[in-house]
């Protein structure tokens, strides 16, 4: 195997990371700051993704079911919240367990119903249906490109409201304390509120932009959300930097495994996750 | 294969079903109910088969209907359990049927999983048990057993055609590409033999653990590998993001990307323009031009406002073979020998063309060369004319 070859192997690795990111940094939101343990998280990514396959063919643009998928998202994220996720801050992880759980089969039962059991295609956008020839054999879709800087641009602006503004800090101190936040009478039920609708469009958001290439199939969601807390866990549970870094390092990890390591393939990003565990049991990172 | 939802409707409708047929049985005419034939169907109806069960399920239905309902003079009598593609509840979805219910025969199923449950469960009791999908060899080798028939397909049979066809085509070197299971593995190994027989050479074999869909690096590999053609297994939602991205990754200009026919069937729509002038290999396609499809997929529309498919014509044949055997014991089921040589040695006349079975009870038929085409698998060829599977291990 080639250099050349080796350089686009890990174009694949970084591209995939940058996707799981935008994947698991909504659960890094929820997890890390509100303390809930959110197994549905993966159906908010498969309803995402069945939101741009039905907006979408409606429409016939990728975009506009991008934004009504991700103005619907953030309502689902708030009724949710107010609904269910709001009751759980207090209780026990094993409730929350069960409650995220059921709403699992709850959003598998509600896509049968709503669509069928079939595996449908979203066409990628034409603008974006091209791409660059890398050698005389392989191209790189244009689109898996553009997923990476949306990616890319999702993680810096998500660094920029938790670092740099006056939500961010309420959120970073929300983390940290709640009650104390509350006592000086900041509304911290609007806050958690709002980060848990911001988690929710994360997720739909990593659906609707990877529905081109992964197309919408039931089942989607249980697929990315192992893989998901792998990320966070390593990450360090409320990171965003530590989810970036976790997402990249299993991207890479994963394809190189995949290249060098066959018989492998589907251990290695545990083993990674182990080693990094061994090393700093709290993740790469500290909370936020 | 993927987690099954559980569909409370459809279970609903499917219990409230049962139960209207028990309450229906003529009460008291213990004679009229020893007169019906009954039929188990054990077949997934909720969860990602859902659809290839009921298709079958349809399939089987519209024989003993053109049969006018009876079939070797005798009322035909179903019974349904959702077996929810799930192997671990195969053995009590079985001995419903066969206990509870005394079926005649067992119909089923799609995954390859509970159809080894259930053959094993069938071999232990003695039960007629009709297969009519589910591609595991072992099936019809080790398993073998008398009172076991297929009307589907292993796993080699579409493999091994493949690999003839290729081979054929004067191509040297080929990759192959599966995920890591069962079906997958019979199928890359059908094709190796076919191909390596031709004077081909498989030069790698790739393959991913199952479900996994990140194909990226797998194409990167395949493209510095650069081989004269790279087969393929895949289905469902694999299938149809693999081909997308194959195409996206613009390896369809330079390698020919062959595959097992379930790459294309049922996949089509979601695949689009990336699907275009893929070749594959089946019983079934979606113009065989005889006459007995034709009629087939009319009557199948109008009874069911759907179009046929493999699945329906699989559902089909499990009806034929078993009014085969019942015609020459004129209904007596008692006669289990004479039954199972006569379903064994009848002479189908299937929508998919001319269809015997092998020693193993395998089908024997033309494997279609089929090409995507408008959205179409249509037949360009016969890539092997009645091709058996060897049945290795099968001592019958």
């Amino acid at each position: 195997m080639d250099v050349y070859t080796l350089l686009i192997q890990l174009l694949n690795g970084v591209q995939y990371g940058l996707l799981l990111f935008l994947v698991a940094s909504g659960l890094t939101l929820i997890f890390g700051i509100m303390g809930v343990i959110n197994l549905a998280h993966g159906s908010f990514y498969m309803v995402g993704a069945y939101m741009a396959f039905a907006f979408s063919s409606a429409t016939g643009s990728l975009v506009a079911g991008v934004v009504m998928g991700l103005g619907l998202s953030v309502a689902l994220g708030v009724a949710l919240e107010w609904g269910l996720f709001g009751r759980l801050y207090q209780r026990d992880h094993l409730d929350q367990v069960l409650l995220t759980y059921g709403l699992i089969l709850v959003f598998e039962e509600m896509r049968s119903i709503l669509v069928d059991n079939d595996v449908h295609g979203v066409p990628v956008p034409p603008l974006l249906a091209w791409s660059i020839p890398l050698t005389p054999t392989l191209s790189y879709p244009a689109y898996r490109l553009f997923m990476s800087a949306v990616c890319l641009a999702v993680a810096v602006l998500l660094w920029l409201l938790i670092q740099r503004t006056r939500l961010g800090m309420m959120i970073r101190a929300g983390a940290s304390n709640r009650e104390m936040v509350q006592s000086l009478g900041l509304n911290i039920k609007l806050v958690y509120r709002l980060v848990f609708a911001l988690g929710v469009a994360l997720a739909a958001l990593a659906g609707m932009v990877a529905a081109p290439v992964s197309s919408v199939y039931p089942g989607m969601g249980t697929h990315v959300l192992i893989i998901c807390f792998v990320v966070v866990v390593m990450g360090g549970i409320g990171s965003v930097r530590g989810a970036l870094f976790a997402a990249l390092l299993i991207g890479v990890v994963d394809t190189f495994g995949r290249v060098f390591l066959p018989q492998a393939a589907g251990v290695m990003v545990y083993l990674v996750m182990a080693a990094v565990l061994l090393w700093r049991p709290e993740g790469l990172f500290r909370s936020i | 294969m993927m987690r099954s939802s559980r569909h409370p409707l459809r279970l609903a409708v499917g219990a409230l079903t049962l139960f209207a047929s028990l309450a229906l049985l003529p009460a008291g005419s213990a004679q009229a109910q020893q007169g019906k034939v009954k039929v188990g169907f054990m077949l997934p109806y909720t969860g990602t088969y859902a659809a290839l069960g009921v298709a079958i399920t349809n399939g089987f239905k519209l024989y003993v209907a053109e049969a006018g309902g009876r079939l070797a003079g005798r009322e035909v009598e179903y019974f349904t359990v959702d077996d929810e593609s799930d192997p671990a509840k195969a053995p009590d979805n079985a001995s419903k049927l066969i206990k509870r219910d005394q079926v005649d025969v067992l119909v089923g199923t799609v995954h390859s999983g509970v159809a080894l449950a259930m053959a094993k469960v069938a071999r232990d009791t003695n039960t007629l048990l009709i297969i009519p999908n589910a591609g595991a060899g072992d099936l019809t080798g080790p398993l073998c057993a008398p009172n076991i028939f297929r009307t589907s397909f292993t796993n080699w049979q579409p493999g091994y055609a493949m690999g003839k066809v290729a081979a054929e085509q004067k191509r040297k070197t080929a990759v192959t590409f599966t995920w890591k299971y069962a079906a997958g593995q019979e199928s890359v190994d059908g094709f190796k033999e076919g191909f390596e027989a031709g004077g081909g050479k498989v030069i790698k074999e790739l393959s991913l653990p199952f479900p996994q869909v990140e194909f990226q690096s797998y194409l990167t590999e395949i493209a510095s590998l650069k081989p004269d053609l790279v087969y393929v297994f895949f289905a469902g939602g694999g299938a149809v993001k693999f081909v997308k991205d194959y195409a996206a990754a613009g390896l369809k200009a330079s390698i020919p990307l062959y595959g097992a026919g379930f790459l294309t069937d049922g996949t089509l729509k979601a695949q689009g323009e990336a699907a275009e002038g893929l070749l594959t290999t089946l019983h079934y396609a979606d113009n065989l031009d005889n006459p007995k499809d034709r009629g087939f997929r009319a009557a199948y529309q109008k009874a069911y406002g759907a179009e046929a498919d493999v699945y329906a014509v699989q559902g089909y044949d499990a009806a034929q073979i078993l009014a085969a055997g019942l015609a020459a014991v004129k209904g007596d089921l008692g006669k289990r020998k004479e039954l199972i040589a006569a379903m064994a040695a009848a002479k189908i006349d299937s929508p998919r063309g001319p269809m015997t079975l092998s020693k193993a009870h395998n089908p024997v038929n033309d494997i279609y060369l089929r090409k995507v085409e408008g959205g179409q698998n249509k037949v360009i060829g016969i890539a092997v004319p009645a091709l058996a599977d060897p049945a290795r291990g099968c001592k019958m």
